[in-house]
C-alpha cells in the first residue's frame, strides 16, 4: 500500500535562510496528521510545498506514488484550508463552494447538488445567498472548510483553521472536523501550534522545530515518550530536573538530582553512567502525601500553589533551586490539610520518569 | 463621503458645533469653488448672448434651442432636430471612450507589474510614471505631433526597420486624438489601479489556482472583480476629462475632429463668441457626466449588499 503523501529528504532554503531541512515523512491515506510546532519551524512552508506553492530545494514529494514535483497547483489532486481563509469577497458563500467545480467543468446542476451537500455538511444552510463580509469568523472558516473538500480531493492541507476562533467554537470545530475526516476518508494534514489540539484530534503527529522533525508517533507516543528536551517541554507541561546517571541496570537507571536525591528513571537506549541530562516528570504522574510511601519517591518541602479549576498545582522544593510542580485533581485530594511549609512525599508513577539526554 | 456620515450618529452628534466648525472649511471651499461657478453657468446658459461676447440679462432658452434644433436660415421655419452639435458629443463620447479604453489596457498590466514589486522599489517605478507630467501639457501634446507626423522619428522608425513601406498617416486623425488623450491621463489610471492591487490580498490568487483556476481564469474571475473599484475609478478619472479636453483634439486631431471642448473653448475665447450657448453645451456636458457617475455610484452599491 502506497502512502498518501511521502516526503523523502526534503529540503527548502529561501536565500540563506533554511526553512526545513531533512524532513521525510510517510502519510498513510486516510490518516489525520498533524504537523505540530513552534512559531516559524517551517509547518506552513512545508504545507505549501504539499499544494504546489513552492518548490523543494532537494528532495522528493510523492502523492500516492507518483512524483508531484512539476505539477502546478491547479494539477494537483489536493486542496488548501488557508490559514486567513480568504473567501472571495466578491462571491457569496455559494458560489465561494462551487468555485472549483466550475473550474473542472462539472455542469450546473452537478455543482447545485454538490454545493447543497457541502453546505448541509457544514451547517451553513440559511447563509448561501451571503458574501462573506456578512459572515462571521466561524461561519467562514467553515465555508473555505466546505469550499476546499467540495472537489473531492484525495488530500486535504489545513493551516492553522482554528486559530482565529474562540476557545468555545475552536473546542466544537475539532469534534467536527475528527467528524468529518473520519466520514470522508480524505487523508487530513492538519498544521497547528497548538499542542492540546493536536493530542486531541491526531492519529500521528510530527513535531517540528527550526525546519526538522523532531518526532513522529502517536498522541500517545508523543506524550509518554518523547524523544528528546524539545518535544517533553513543548507537548503538555513537565518538570525538567538536571541530573546526572549513577547506574544503568537493563531498563532502569538510578539517577541522581541536584542535591544529592536520587530516582529511578526509565532507559532510553545508549545511557552510559556519568552522562548528564534531564529527568522528565509529568506533573499530573506525581502525587504528595504527608505519610512515607514505599517505591520512587522524592522529599521535599510545600511551596506555592495555583488553583486551576479541575486541578491545583503545587510546588515542592525539593533543594535550594530544584522546584517540582505537581498536580492533584480537586476532586479527590483534600488540599486544605496541606500548608505551605510542610515536609511532603512526592510519589512518581511507575514509568513516569524518562532521563532525557541533552 | 467619510466626514458627511459619521455612521450611527445621534441627533446632538450632528449638530455639534465641534463638527459644524471642522466641516466648516471644506463646505466654504466645496461652494465657493464649485457649487458657485456651476450656478454661475447654469444661470448663464439662460441669457442672451450679446454681440461680441458677454451676456444681456434676459432670460432665454436660445442657447439650448440652438443646440438641438434648426429652425432654417431665419428661424421661423419648423424645428427640426440638428445633428451638428449632437454628432460632436457622440463624437467627444467615442474619443474619450477609446482614450479611456487604451488607458486601461496599458494601464492595468503597469499598475500590476509596480504594485508586485518588492516594496522598496514601487516608489522608484511610481515616480518614472509621473516624470513627463512634469512638463506641460500643451508642450507634451505639440511633441506628441512631431512624434507620430508622417515624417516624425515614429514613421521614420519603422520605416527603416522595414516593418512598413510608406509613413502610417497617423496625425489628423480619431487615433492620433486618442493617443493624445491616453498619453495626457495615463497616470490617473495607472494610480487607482495600482492603489488597489497593492491592497490585494494574492493569497485569493493561491486559493483560486489550488482550486483548479489557470492563470487566465485567475485574471478574470478573481483579480479583476477585487480591484474593480480601482478600475472603475481610474476609468472615470480618464474618461470624464478626455470628455472636455481641447488641446489634444486640437493639436492632434485636425479639423475632422472637434471636440465638445474645443466647441465651449471656441465660445469664450475664439471666433464664435456666444457666452450662452458655451454655457449650455458646457451645462449638457456635465450633465452627461453626472448620469455616467451616477452609474458608478449605482453599480458600487449593488455590489456591497
Ligand atoms: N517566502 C519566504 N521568503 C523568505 N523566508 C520565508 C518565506 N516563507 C517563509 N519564510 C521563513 O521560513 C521560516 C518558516 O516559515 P513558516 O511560514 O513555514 O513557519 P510556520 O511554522 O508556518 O509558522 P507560523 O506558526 O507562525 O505560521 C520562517 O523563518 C520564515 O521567516
Ligand atoms: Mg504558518
Amino acid at each position: 500500500m502506497t502512502s498518501a503523501v511521502s516526503l523523502h529528504d526534503v529540503r527548502k532554503d529561501f536565500g540563506s535562510l533554511t526553512a526545513l531541512s531533512d524532513v521525510t515523512l510517510e502519510i498513510e491515506d486516510n490518516e489525520f496528521f498533524t504537523l505540530l510546532g513552534p512559531s516559524g519551524c517551517g509547518k506552513t512552508t512545508l504545507l505549501r510545498m504539499i499544494a504546489g506553492f513552492e518548490g523543494a530545494t532537494a528532495g522528493t514529494i510523492r502523492l500516492f506514488g507518483d512524483e508531484i514535483e512539476h505539477l502546478p497547483p491547479n494539477k494537483r489532486p489536493v486542496n488548501t484550508v488557508f490559514q486567513n481563509y480568504a473567501i472571495f469577497p466578491h462571491m457569496n458563500v455559494a458560489e465561494n463552494i462551487g468555485f472549483s467545480l466550475r473550474m473542472l467543468g462539472w455542469t450546473k446542476l452537478e455543482i447545485q447538488t454538490r454545493v447543497d451537500e457541502m453546505v448541509e455538511m457544514v451547517k451553513l444552510g440559511a447563509l448561501v445567498d451571503r458574501k462573506p463580509s456578512q459572515i462571521s469568523g466561524g461561519q467562514q472558516q467553515r465555508v473555505a472548510l466546505a469550499r476546499a473538500m467540495a472537489p473531492r480531493p484525495k488530500v486535504l492541507l489545513l493551516d492553522e483553521p482554528l486559530s482565529a476562533l474562540d476557545l468555545k467554537l475552536r473546542q466544537e470545530m475539532r469534534t467536527e472536523l475528527k467528524r468529518l475526516q473520519r466520514d470522508t476518508g480524505i487523508t487530513f494534514i492538519f498544521v497547528t501550534h497548538d499542542q492540546e489540539e493536536a493530542l486531541s484530534m491526531s492519529d500521528r503527529i510530527a513535531v517540528m522545530s527550526d525546519g526538522k522533525v523532531q518526532q513522529i508517533g502517536t498522541p500517545f507516543e508523543i506524550y509518554e515518550h518523547p524523544n528528546n528536551r524539545f518535544i517533553a517541554d513543548f507537548i503538555g507541561e513537565t518538570n525538567m530536573l538536571p541530573s546526572i546517571i549513577d547506574t544503568v541496570e537493563g531498563f532502569n537507571l538510578v539517577c541522581q538530582l541536584e542535591g544529592g536525591q536520587t530516582l529511578d528513571a526509565l532507559a532510553n537506549c545508549d545511557n552510559i553512567p556519568g552522562a548528564t541530562g534531564v529527568l522528565s516528570l509529568r506533573p499530573e504522574r506525581l502525587s504528595i502525601t504527608k505519610t512515607e510511601p514505599t517505591g520512587k519517591i522524592l522529599k521535599g518541602e510545600l511551596g506555592d500553589r495555583v488553583y486551576l479549576g479541575t486541578d491545583t498545582q503545587f510546588i515542592v522544593k525539593l533543594s535550594a533551586e530544584l522546584n517540582l510542580k505537581v498536580r492533584m485533581q480537586n476532586s479527590f485530594f483534600q488540599g486544605a490539610n496541606y500548608k505551605t511549609g510542610d515536609t511532603v512525599f512526592v510519589t512518581i508513577a511507575d514509568g513516569a520518569a524518562r532521563f532525557l539526554v541533552d | 463621503m467619510a466626514a458627511g456620515t459619521g455612521s450611527g450618529s445621534t441627533v446632538s452628534a450632528i449638530f455639534s458645533p465641534v463638527r459644524f466648525w471642522l466641516l466648516l472649511p471644506s463646505w466654504v471651499v466645496i461652494g465657493f469653488f464649485l457649487l458657485v461657478p456651476v450656478l454661475l453657468m447654469l444661470t448663464y446658459s439662460f441669457l442672451t448672448k450679446e454681440f461680441r461676447g458677454g451676456v444681456i440679462w434676459e432670460f432665454s432658452l436660445a442657447s439650448y434651442d440652438q443646440f438641438l434644433f434648426d429652425r432654417g436660415l431665419f428661424g421661423d421655419e419648423a424645428p427640426v432636430i440638428k445633428w451638428t452639435y449632437i454628432n460632436i458629443f457622440i463624437r467627444s463620447i467615442l474619443q474619450a471612450f477609446g482614450a479611456t479604453i487604451f488607458c486601461l489596457l496599458i494601464g492595468f498590466p503597469t499598475a500590476y507589474f509596480i504594485a508586485t514589486r518588492p516594496i522598496q522599489s514601487r516608489t522608484i517605478w511610481l515616480f518614472l510614471i509621473t516624470v513627463p507630467y512634469w512638463v506641460n501639457l500643451l508642450i507634451r501634446t505639440v511633441s506628441m505631433k512631431f512624434l507620430i507626423r508622417d515624417s516624425g522619428p515614429l514613421n521614420e522608425l519603422l520605416l527603416y526597420i522595414g516593418l512598413i513601406d510608406a509613413p502610417l498617416h497617423v496625425i489628423n486623425t480619431n487615433f492620433a486624438v486618442q493617443l493624445g488623450l491616453f498619453y495626457s491621463y495615463l497616470p490617473f489610471m495607472v494610480l487607482p489601479i495600482y492603489a488597489s492591487v497593492e491592497r490585494y490580498n494574492f493569497t485569493f490568487s493561491e486559493v483560486a489556482s489550488d482550486l483548479y483556476a489557470s492563470k487566465v481564469t485567475i485574471l478574470w474571475e478573481v483579480i479583476l472583480p477585487v480591484v474593480k473599484p480601482g478600475i472603475i475609478a481610474g476609468s472615470i478619472l480618464v474618461f470624464v476629462p478626455s470628455l472636455g479636453a481641447f488641446l489634444a483634439p486640437d493639436l492632434l486631431g485636425g479639423a475632422k475632429t472637434f471636440m465638445i471642448g474645443s466647441l465651449i473653448e471656441d465660445q469664450f475665447k475664439g471666433n464664435a463668441g456666444n457666452w450662452p450657448f458655451g454655457a449650455a453645451a458646457s451645462m449638457i456636458l456635465l450633465s452627461l457626466v453626472l448620469v455616467v457617475l451616477m452609474f458608478y455610484v449605482r453599480a458600487q452599491n449593488k455590489d456591497q449588499t
